[in-house]
């Protein structure tokens, strides 16, 4: 066991934790749930507020799962960057790349002279 | 049986890590992590080839909350979300309970660790069974719609902007009836029929005033755009062409076909992981019965299955946000 000199128990953390998770999902879905107009409505790098906030919410918790859940704050160094930072820079590059294509070919069918929506 | 008992025979040699492992992680749960980082890579693949069609048809992407508006017993009434949130709390907890049967494995506890590993296998069996029933909702539909011409999809409101149900614009059902075997056609199957022609929908909607139709662009604030009396009138008879009732691979009720797509292709994919996850803990959770990892000394496997089971919930996390809430 790696990290296995120490035995006694982090029950508590856990718990502490599982309440964390607990509230940013209830924020989440009460944010959904009502959806404030202020937030649908203001645009934030040609994104709505409220959605920043649930991606927000969501690395938050994701974090709170590999760290706690997965004991990544237990590992190495080594082994930590060997897997968040691989994920974190692939996924980053792929996701701008993406949606910014995505959003171009919109413009394109918006502003363009074929009509697709007759 | 004493092969699976015992250590693996490579401590200290190059497949358990070598002298000086510089991970100080062992071999099976260094694979595990680079097996999950390599998964993560595909989901994401998945998430963002999912943003790209959602951000090129952004105008015909369907609402969430209007998609995904059941709770179990509750007929009829609009619960936007409730039930997935629900289901996220299940998923959540039953990471809960594995995290607390890798601690109780920490300390040598066996009962424990049976107790809770039984806790996490139920919550995965009731979120799967909850996914099953969110398909159900989904493929069967809530109000239907009409697919116009260019392949779009318009939606019927009434004047205070409620939704309105097809079985409540048509006035009577004039859609034949299926062909089956003992009707004499013997050599193929009939292709599945709507409740209602597109015929009933277009004089049933001609006849009620106060109904209007909704449009798959959106107005200056984001919002899609409801139609005049006149307007939608127009734009169901000169473009409707089929009657749409739940959502299948081709075609469905809520907005662009892509959305059916997507969700079938990454909720199937992440309940295949729910599923091959509860059949891993089934297999671990008898070996724990069997008093495998007391005679081995280390509950390090539960721990390793650990790992792969809070993946499956952090991959519901992004999933959640995603498909529900953005």
């Amino acid at each position: 066991m790696a990290h296995g000199a120490t035995h006694e128990s982090s029950t508590k953390r856990i718990w502490y934790v599982f309440t964390l998770l607990s509230i940013a999902t209830i924020v989440e879905v009460v944010l959904g749930i009502i959806k404030p107009q202020f937030l649908v409505e203001t645009k934030f790098l040609s994104m709505k507020l409220l959605n920043w906030i649930f991606i927000l919410l969501t690395i938050y918790k994701a974090y709170y799962i590999t760290w706690a859940f997965m004991h990544m704050e237990g590992e190495t160094k080594g082994l930590r960057r060997a897997v968040v930072w691989t994920a974190v820079f692939l996924i980053s590059y792929l996701v701008f790349i993406l949606l910014v294509e995505g959003d171009y070919i919109y413009e394109v069918y918006k502003s363009g002279f074929v009509k697709y929506n007759f | 049986m004493e092969a699976t008992v015992v250590k693996t025979g490579t401590e200290g040699k190059t497949w358990g890590g070598g002298q000086n492992p510089p991970l100080k992680a062992s071999y099976g749960k260094l694979m595990m992590w680079f097996f999950i980082l390599s998964d993560a890579l595909t989901f994401s693949g998945f998430l963002a080839a999912y943003g790209f069609s959602r951000y090129k048809f952004i105008d015909s992407w369907p609402v969430a909350d209007e998609v995904f508006n059941h709770f179990p017993f509750l007929h009829g009434v609009d619960a936007p979300m409730y039930y997935v949130a629900l289901m996220t709390f299940i998923l959540i907890f039953s990471s809960v309970t594995m995290v607390l049967a890798v601690d109780a494995g920490h300390q040598m506890k066996k009962s424990k660790v049976v107790f809770y590993m039984f806790l996490t296998l139920i919550g995965g069996i009731i979120f799967l069974g909850s996914q099953a029933w969110e398909w159900k909702n989904f493929i069967q539909g809530t109000y239907g719609a009409v697919e116009t011409r260019s392949g779009n999809i318009i939606q019927f409101l009434d004047t205070d902007g409620k939704r309105v149900a097809l079985s409540d614009i048509a006035l009577e059902s004039t859609q034949r009836a299926v062909h089956d075997r003992s009707s004499g056609i013997w050599y193929t199957t009939d292709e599945t029929l709507s409740t209602y022609t597109i015929d009933d929908i277009k004089s049933g909607f001609a006849e009620k005033e106060n109904l209007l139709v909704r449009i798959q662009k959106l107005d200056e604030n984001g919002h899609p755009i409801v139609l005049s009396r006149e307007e939608s009138i127009a734009k169901l008879n000169d473009s409707g062409i089929r009657v749409v009732e739940g959502a299948n691979l081709y075609r469905n009720e809520y907005g662009h076909p892509l959305f059916g797509n997507f969700f079938f292709f990454i909720t199937g994919f992440h309940g295949f992981h729910v599923f091959t996850g509860v059949l891993i803990n089934l297999i671990i959770f008898f070996n724990i019965l069997l008093g495998t990892y007391e005679r081995r000394g280390s509950y390090e496997m539960v721990e390793k299955v650990g790992l792969y089971w809070h993946f499956v919930d952090l991959v519901w996390v992004f999933v959640f946000t995603f498909f529900y809430l953005v």
